[in-house]
């Protein structure tokens, strides 16, 4: 009876089930879009497939308008995450170096843009851009995106320099060290697999957001926007099987990489506790 | 007192006076910190010879180790001047500082092996490669790391760690070094050793050393001065004698050494005066009742309420006839733990030569 | 010339300060909070019916027509989607948060919260359509259904009134399904963390005192999850308010607040009933930030 409940002993049956499920439920459902890549059907999704073939892909990249949803979709998020790196780390920095009064208050505005869901802050932006007559434009979409990104480096470079060992910063300064040559020899190195992680997130998160673009990018396209046209009015089904297969692979090794960097040095820290 | 001494010297108009005065490593004039509302430090006066093993001694937040970040230039005094042989560094950065320091957590730098390590300060100066390689390898030699030069320092021990500190601060020839609790983080054997090491190095190198401490041992054992810092004022400053011999306070007696502080009726009934004062428990005999009391001493009867046996020493705990207690510790020359512990409970006679009553204020 | 730029600046460390805060709030306060107060400024507008613009004056007339009949049932409606998701939720994520929490080695544990905290992060609508494959009615779903011999189950619940539909990639059933699906690990992730924070030490206490595993997770973890489970359900809770992406992929021509939302800024060109309509899930939102806040709980998010 004891053993049951000590910790580190084996799950009962019915939590094992229930994790085994919940885990499938998450996962399964993602696999399924790259089982359908393969369908010859063009008009439904039926199943079993009726058969195997590899066309759609040739398909999807004679197609000249995926190419440049594809494109406008990498060009924003990576203007988005440099936007989100630089300001991300500029506040980490500050809230980490000093304590100055409202210093809770820029956590909280900098967390908003993601704990508010993604129509508010699609609709703010909207209105906004509306009452100042301002044009729908490729920077319309990185300011949106920008705002929830800077969020993600900014936890993480934050993170990582309250897991700073010592007084790093002081001794090189000590040693002879100015400002700028402790940044570049004493945090940049500390820093630098935070801002590699954050810069992932940031992209990862900026191309394949869908609700706040829909808002700011006008007539431009970017790639989610042209698969949500696709989930509200089907007419490419077997390339948008593609499109988002495409998608899947290109969000998920920033973020894999992302969380193993960020998992592996807690994990140390844990060891060394 | 001090500047109405030098202030009758220049009276005088002797000059020799005045060229021999070499300025000091270090002087504090009047420093002061405060954040806030706090007083970290409250007008301190300082003066640190050349050459000197100079400890800073006092309990947490008593103000010494904001006195050691002054000196580095980690914070800015609020008011007064710091001196840097003779030339004012208040509000200098620490990198144009000719100060080093030894932290107490060592701040190795994580992502560099020792030998970067210890080349920073050259690195950071442009120092070429070639002689950078060369003094790394002296200061290796130095601190008897030779042969540890590729390692990261997570591949240290703790000791090991420390001297990569220390050798990281030395390459740089600073006027001061500064060492901020450096032993704390190790066991008390490799503490011992390192306190000597440290004074053997010191003098080898001949730079001013200024050691931040908690422990009054170490300070009684290593400085040539110590300055005993207490609620962000400094009690007083002498050599360890002078300090322990003589304490200035109430709380220097307290804190350096186990000191018994004699107040009221008790001490007028012993002295046949109205004071106040401190014997140490070493200085103090322990008698039979019977036994006689040499010339010129105190002595007071009582009873032994605890006795510590402590391998080279015995730490006794009398209850003095009338009220108040003292603390009396006797060397172990020919008694073994069996003999110590009968007296517990027995009535005993205290007595201690009058010279060793020190007289201490409030 | 660097060393002397970096001494000035180290002397003025509120400059520097300033210096380093400055472009973030700047970028944060002019483009976002400044639109939100411009939302704001705008629910309190109303929308003259005839000429169809934007009166320019202080009313409470837009607040006024966003509880009006057909928004009451559209807020009514999309709360209680939002409800049922929570509760699902909650049941599904607790076994799995539990099981990471507890009973994982630490290299299981590693990619099982790898695996809940991706989904987190991306993929909201290619994981939106992966269901739409799912659930259509000639899909996967129906083939497996069809395996079981409980199609006439199914067809019978897509008869119901309120949840079903032609299919269920077509009807709040499915909705209810792919949002439960969307914003799981919104819930597993809270409860996860709050059941870590419970101390080994409990549980052995609780069952050296004779409790059963069972009566030991019912008076000691449930209780000691709690909080986690009531972040998770308002993230989820929150999400689904505000979500529009679903009922416009899955949903039929019964509105949603998400839905409506867009539909009234976009087609309708009714940007102040757009706006009065968002303020219930920000309000909500901000109210729990602050409580989070409050509670210390805020480097976690």
């Amino acid at each position: 009876m004891r053993s049951n409940s000590a910790p580190g002993s084996s799950a009962s049956l019915g939590v094992k089930l229930g994790a085994l499920g919940a885990f499938l439920f998450l996962n399964v459902p993602i696999l399924i879009i790259f089982l359908y890549t393969l369908t010859p059907d063009e008009t439904t999704y039926t199943f079993p497939l009726p058969g195997i073939t590899f066309k759609w892909f040739g398909v999807a990249v004679q197609r000249a308008d995926l190419w440049r949803a594809l494109i406008l979709s990498i060009q924003v998020a990576s203007v988005a995450t440099a936007v989100a790196l630089i300001l991300g780390t500029l506040a980490a920095a500050a809230v980490y170096r000093s304590s100055f009064f409202g210093r809770e208050a820029v956590s909280f505005l900098l967390v908003l843009p993601i704990a508010l869901p993604g129509i508010v802050t699609g609709i703010a932006l909207r209105s906004a851009l509306g009452t100042f007559d301002f044009p729908f434009s490729f920077w319309t979409i990185v300011i949106g995106h920008a705002t929830f990104c800077v969020v993600v480096v900014y936890n993480n470079i934050l993170a990582r320099f309250r897991r700073m060992q010592g007084s790093q910063i002081e001794a090189s300064m000590d040693l002879g060290a100015n400002s700028f040559q402790t940044f570049r020899f004493v945090v940049l190195p500390n820093i630098a697999t935070a801002l590699f992680a954050g810069g992932m997130l940031a992209f990862a998160l900026s191309f394949d957001e869908v609700i706040v673009t829909t808002f700011t990018a006008g007539q431009q396209s970017t790639l989610p926007i042209w698969i949500f046209s696709q989930l509200v009015r089907p007419r490419d089904r077997p390339v948008t099987n593609v499109v988002a297969t495409i998608v899947i692979l290109i969000t998920f090794f920033p973020i894999f990489f992302a969380q193993k960097l960020t998992a592996g040095t807690s994990d140390t820290q844990g060891e060394t506790k | 007192m001090n500047t109405l001494l030098s202030g009758a010297g220049v009276h005088s108009g002797n000059c020799e006076i005045m060229t021999n005065i070499t300025a000091p490593a270090l002087q504090f004039d009047q420093v002061s910190k405060y954040f806030g509302e706090v007083r970290a430090v409250d007008q301190a006066d300082l003066d640190i010879r050349d050459g000197e093993f100079f400890s800073m001694l006092g309990p947490s937040g008593s103000g010494k180790t904001t006195c050691l970040r002054m000196i580095a230039g980690f914070e800015r005094p609020t008011s007064g001047r710091i001196l840097l042989h003779g030339q004012d560094v208040s509000s200098l950065p620490p990198y144009e500082r000719n100060v080093n320091t030894v932290f107490q957590d060592y701040a190795l730098f994580p992502h560099m092996n020792v030998e970067e390590n210890i080349a920073y300060g050259l690195m950071v100066k442009q120092v070429p490669k070639a002689e950078r390689l060369k003094r790394v390898e002296e200061m290796l030699e130095l601190v008897r790391l030779a042969g540890f030069a590729k390692r990261k320092p997570s591949q240290l021990s703790g000791g090991q760690r420390q001297r990569v500190a220390l050798a990281r601060a030395l390459i740089n020839h600073p006027k001061v070094l500064l060492l901020d609790e450096p032993l704390g983080a190790l066991d008390l054997k490799l503490r011992q050793q390192m306190q000597v090491e440290l004074k053997a190095l010191q003098q080898r190198v001949g730079i001013t050393f200024i050691f931040v401490t908690h422990d009054q041992e170490e300070a009684l054992t290593m400085s040539d001065r110590i300055a005993l810092f207490n609620l962000g004022r400094i009690e007083q400053t002498g050599t360890p004698a002078e300090i322990y011999e003589h304490p200035a306070t109430s709380f220097v007696a307290g804190f350096v050494g186990t000191s018994n502080l004699v107040t009221g009726d008790v001490a007028k009934r012993i002295t046949g005066q109205e004071i106040i004062f401190s014997i140490r428990p070493e200085k103090i005999h322990l008698a039979d009742l019977e036994a006689g009391v040499p010339q010129d001493s105190h002595s007071v009867d009582g009873v032994v309420r605890d006795v510590v046996y402590l391998g080279l020493y015995t730490r006794y705990l009398v209850e003095l006839e009338g009220g108040g207690d003292l603390v009396v510790v006797e060397q172990n020359l020919k008694t073994t733990s069996m003999d110590v512990l009968k007296v517990k409970g027995k009535k005993v006679r205290l007595h201690w030569k009058k010279e060793h009553v020190r007289e201490v204020g409030n | 010339m660097l060393q002397r730029v970096s001494t000035f600046l180290y002397l003025r460390p509120r400059m520097v300060l300033w210096l380093m805060l400055g472009p973030p709030l700047a970028y944060m306060f002019v483009v976002y909070l400044g639109s939100l107060i411009n939302l704001l400024v705008y629910s309190f507008f109303y929308l003259e019916e005839f000429t169809g613009l934007v009166v320019r004056e202080f009313s409470l007339r837009t607040y006024l027509e966003s509880v009006n009949i057909a928004n009451r049932e559209i807020i009514l409606r999309t709360s209680t989607m939002a409800a049922a998701v929570t509760l699902a939720d909650a049941l599904i994520a607790f076994p799995l948060a539990y099981y990471i929490a507890k009973f994982a080695s630490p290299r299981l544990k590693t990619w099982l919260i790898i695996s809940v905290t991706i989904p987190l992060w991306s993929s909201y609508l290619v994981r939106v359509y992966a269901w739409k494959l799912i659930l259509a009615k000639e899909g996967i779903l129906s083939w497996f259904v069809d395996l079981l011999h409980l199609s006439p189950l199914l067809d019978w619940l897509l008869r119901l009134p309120g949840i079903g539909g032609s299919s269920l990639s077509l009807s709040p059933l499915g909705m209810f399904v792919v949002f439960t699906y969307i914003w799981l690990p919104y819930m597993i992730i809270p409860i996860q963390t709050a059941l870590e924070r419970v101390p080994a030490s409990l549980i052995e206490a609780s069952s050296d005192l004779g409790a059963h595993p069972g009566q030991t997770f019912r008076t000691v973890i449930l209780p000691l999850a709690f909080p986690g489970v009531v972040a998770g359900s308002i993230f989820t809770f929150s999400l689904t308010l505000g979500d529009f992406i679903v009922p416009l992929s899955l949903g039929n021509s019964k509105f949603f607040i998400g839905q409506a939302v867009y539909s009234y800024q976009g087609t309708g060109g009714n940007i102040p009933l757009a706006a009065a309509m968002t303020m219930g899930p920000v309000v909500i939102m901000i109210l729990y930030l602050l409580i989070a806040k409050r509670l210390g709980a805020f480097d976690a998010l």
